[in-house]
């Protein structure tokens, strides 16, 4: 799981898209890639966009949620609280957290 | 060559006629009865005699099909001006629409994407 968190984290475009949704939760695909282009001058298709928010997923990073006929996309801060809980908030020696 | 007119897939014929007039004030062109069907066309009320939306059933296979897809991604099958997009959509939320893109001004323009109940999305922009 951490693995594919630091993997996810690695690349600045999934970088750009984790921004886009601090800005504001719950995006469409269309949304993602407007400002991915229009904000960030990323050259991206569509599929392009889908395939780095599946790497996302995969690490928790982002959820999907389908609403209706409609898919929106939420920022999952999960997995990098456990990575800041790993270094910068060491569990005390002798097991308490 | 200028834009006579484009069609909109939609379900119901009858209930998109009351969205894109009801609610988004657009005005009735033609309704000319073609058998079970109408040919209905949309124009905005100050430019009655521009270009014109047909309000077009989604009876194929394909236009289903292209509408669901377009959907899940949030893509807008067309897109409409408006004067200010942040009072047009404070405006169409208070009438009950569901947006799925709130507003967001990129670079020159500022668009919001809502739903209009026929199975499309529908983009509104002003050019800021």
């Amino acid at each position: 799981m951490a693995g594919d968190v630091f993997k996810a984290l690695a690349d600045p475009t999934r970088r750009c898209i984790l921004d886009e949704l601090v800005e504001r939760d719950g995006q469409t695909l269309f949304e993602l890639c407007t400002r991915l282009v229009s904000k960030h001058g990323l050259d991206l298709s569509r599929q392009g966009v889908s395939q780095h928010l599946a790497v996302l997923e995969e690490a928790g990073l982002v959820r999907t949620r389908r609403s209706g006929r409609y898919k929106f996309h939420d920022l999952n801060i999960e997995p990098l609280e456990t990575l800041a809980t790993r270094w910068l908030r060491p569990p005390k020696p002798g097991g308490e957290a | 060559m200028r834009i006579h007119q484009l069609s909109v897939f939609v379900e119901d014929q009858e209930a998109a006629l009351r969205f894109y007039t009801d609610v988004l004030d657009f005005v009735k062109r033609h309704d000319i009865p073609l058998g079970a069907d109408r040919w209905l066309t949309v124009v905005a009320p100050d430019e009655q005699d521009g270009p014109e939306v047909l309000l077009e059933p989604n009876r194929h296979p394909a236009a289903r099909q292209y509408q669901e897809a377009l959907a899940a991604d949030g893509i807008p099958v067309v897109s409409f001006a408006v004067d200010d997009v942040e009072a047009e959509f404070e405006r169409l939320k208070g009438l009950g629409v569901k947006f799925t893109q709130d507003p967001l001004t990129m670079g020159p323009a500022t668009t919001a994407v809502f739903d209009d109940t026929c199975g499309n999305l529908v983009q509104i922009i002003h050019v800021n």
